[in-house]
């Protein structure tokens, strides 16, 4: 099987604080993969350490057996393409300028008329094209992200990298959101390698789920495998209900679990009150070689 | 949703309402360059008319124009001396310092992500101030004779700016770091002139007072090819760095993720902007309002691309301190206002008009 993502034994820290801790996975081409946890699991920070934005302090990013840690910065962004969570400008130039931007590792210091066509087609993609001679600040929170992600399009990588796309979007955003990078997933035959919070989106549009807490993998694998009470409960300490739809797990939660010494002092192993809650984490072994393909 | 754009057929192929609205801007950008390209030519046939002798402005340009090609227009030998010798030369010191300060005020607000740097701001005029200071009062300066001033002013706008550019190198500083430190460094050198002029005669206190209000009358040609090659090589390297301030002011992880190296980006244009403005406040003193201004003046015109907003944010710098000093110089004359006091009283008034009235009310996002 082709993968066109992999990671292998990432850690990152500042000092001595460990953040991210021997994290490895792989994914194929034309996956949408999710990466959920709570507050703090280091779902930003790892999406940044593959995009080389932090450098880890150890273990390797290869997009199509390339090794990013050995590309200059340039290169690099002709393979990985970032969404940030927002794009908080000092100041501000208009949509067409702003994605144009995009095609800075293809160009030099002057944009050809085809480069130009390239922002064009991908508004047009977008249906923002009629958005192209506003401002970037005079936009709401779903058109900038849909800017954010034109101006990923347009650095024509393979894998996309989008760090929490919905958060700050109504329901009816998120969709919209989710439903465009599905659409590129599937027609373009990108990666999308996506930090989420929203459990019930992951589900909806992942072909595979990784799951972290404290900066390890805790699980991963489709949806349906991943998305259990049991694991919730264990990484969320929320009690919830699961119920499937159209084969995508549906989560509702049902009760907050407070917190207490037993459930953040696992130490690789999720006790609650002396007694094991669920399977998970299995062994950490067990799942450093993670396969989304 | 997204409304259905109109298309528009033309031989070249289709183009969308959208895309002639985009052509149209970027003609606008094309045009504006011109625009106040031609007002710099004007404003100097103008201004070269002011003064006790009088010139017109065609045979201003005539006596231009007949040091290029002798003999080719009849030119009174006295209009020749006064325009050439005298007028012109304070005019193309005035243009070299507005374009110098006005290019380093976009890119350090660009690298530093804040419409509030400038060269003053950063601390680096006070720099040049204190090494005045120390020239004028104890006489010490890295060069004598009639380069006493202006080499002690070279060293010390250059020293200020090292000190931040070696936080941003060594450690790594944020843009915010940056400013803090370049305004700790103005009060620091602000305070030291101050002892300075507190224990001055009336010489030096004059000698300092003036040099601090900004002045265009220390230029003479026999300065102006200093100044011509370091724009010459300095100009053109930020010039070519325009495609990544233009990314830099999403901020460093977008600029990193579209593969600049922000923290690189920000010491190659400090330094060199740097060099550009010790250059020129060693000569002028501190003329404050340019280097902040003309950058936000261009902006509201023509956008968010550095690729006309550095050129442009110079001319205009160029266009508002020609035109003060103008003023300056003629207002009450024979009395000649410092220069840097006309172009707050001039540029300042202009300034709030642009940002009230502007169409681009929210350059600033």
């Amino acid at each position: 099987m082709m993968i066109q993502l992999q990671a292998k034994g990432i850690e990152f820290g500042y000092n001595s604080s460990m953040i991210l801790k021997d994290i490895s996975f792989e994914i194929g081409p034309s996956r949408l993969v999710t990466i959920v946890g709570p507050n703090g699991s280091g779902k930003s920070t790892l999406i940044k350490c593959i995009d080389r934005i932090l450098s880890p302090k150890s273990g390797s990013i290869l997009i199509d057996r390339k090794d990013v840690t050995k590309m200059d910065r340039m290169e690099i962004a002709k393979n990985l393409s970032y969404v940030p969570q927002s794009s908080a400008r000092t100041f501000s130039s208009n949509v067409f300028d702003t994605v144009l931007m995009g095609r800075r590792p293809h160009i030099g210091w002057l944009s050809s008329s085809d480069d130009e066509e390239k922002v064009w087609e991908v508004l047009r993609l977008l249906g923002i094209e009629d958005l192209a001679m506003s401002g970037f600040g005079e936009l709401s929170g779903g058109q900038q992200q849909k800017v954010l992600i034109a101006r990923a399009l347009v650095q024509e990588t393979k894998v996309m990298l989008l760090d929490e796309p919905t958060s700050n979007l109504d329901i009816w955003h998120q969709l919209d959101v989710m439903n465009i990078v599905s659409d590129l997933v599937r027609k373009r035959r990108m990666t999308a390698l996506i930090a989420l919070h929203d459990l019930n989106l992951a589900s909806k549009y992942s072909h595979g789920i990784i799951m972290m807490k404290k900066g390890k993998i805790m699980a991963a694998g489709d949806p349906a495998s991943v998305l259990t009470p049991e694991n919730i409960e264990a990484i969320y300490n929320v009690e919830v209900a699961v119920r499937s739809q159209s084969e995508a797990p549906f989560i509702v939660p049902v009760k907050q679990i407070k917190m207490n010494g037993n459930h953040h002092n696992h130490n690789g192993k999720f006790f609650s009150n002396g007694k094991r809650r669920c399977g998970l984490p299995r062994s950490l072994s067990e799942i450093k070689e993670i396969r989304l393909s | 949703m997204a409304k259905t754009v109109r298309r528009v057929s033309t031989r070249a192929g289709k183009r969308s309402r959208m895309q002639e609205a985009h052509d149209s801007f970027v003609f606008a950008r094309y045009l504006f360059m011109m625009v106040i390209i031609a007002a710099i030519i004007i404003l100097t046939g103008v201004i070269i008319t002011l003064g006790p002798l009088d010139i017109s402005v065609a045979d201003a340009y005539r006596a231009l124009i007949d040091r290029f090609y002798p003999g080719y227009f009849e030119v009174e030998p006295l209009t020749s001396r006064v325009v050439w010798n005298i007028r012109f030369p304070r005019i193309v010191g005035g243009i070299l310092a507005g374009l110098g300060l006005g290019v380093c005020g976009c890119v350090m607000q660009a690298v530093l992500k804040n419409p509030l740097a400038s060269p003053f701001t950063l601390g680096i005029s006070s720099g040049a101030q204190f090494g005045i200071s120390i020239a004028a009062v104890l006489g010490i300066s890295i060069l004598g004779g009639p380069y006493l001033l202006v080499g002690n002013a070279f060293l010390f706008a250059l020293l200020c700016s090292c000190f931040i550019i070696g936080l941003a190198a060594i450690k790594g500083a944020t843009s915010e770091t940056l400013i803090l430190a370049g305004i700790a460094v103005n009060y620091f050198f602000t305070a030291m002139s101050q002892l300075f002029k507190y224990f001055a005669d009336d010489e030096q206190l004059r000698l300092m007072t003036s040099w601090g209000m900004g002045d265009l009358s220390a230029f003479s040609w026999s300065k102006i090819p200093l100044i011509l090659v370091v724009f010459g090589v300095c100009i053109p390297l930020l010039m070519l760095k325009a495609w990544d301030l233009n990314i830099m002011t999403s901020g460093d992880e977008t600029a990193k993720s579209i593969g600049v190296n922000a923290e690189h980006v920000r010491v190659h244009v400090m330094l060199v902007s740097s060099l550009v403005v010790a250059t020129v406040v060693c000569f002028t003193g501190t003329i404050g309002f340019i280097g902040l201004v003309a950058p936000h003046m261009a902006r509201m015109i023509l956008g968010g691309d550095h690729r006309f907003l550095i050129p442009a944010s110079g001319i205009l710098g160029a266009v508002v301190l020609v035109a003060a000093d103008g003023v300056a110089m003629n207002v009450i004359a024979p009395t000649v206002i410092p220069t840097g006091i006309m172009t707050s009283v001039i540029g300042v008034p202009f300034f709030m008009y642009l940002m009230l009235k502007g169409r681009r009310r929210e350059f600033w996002a």
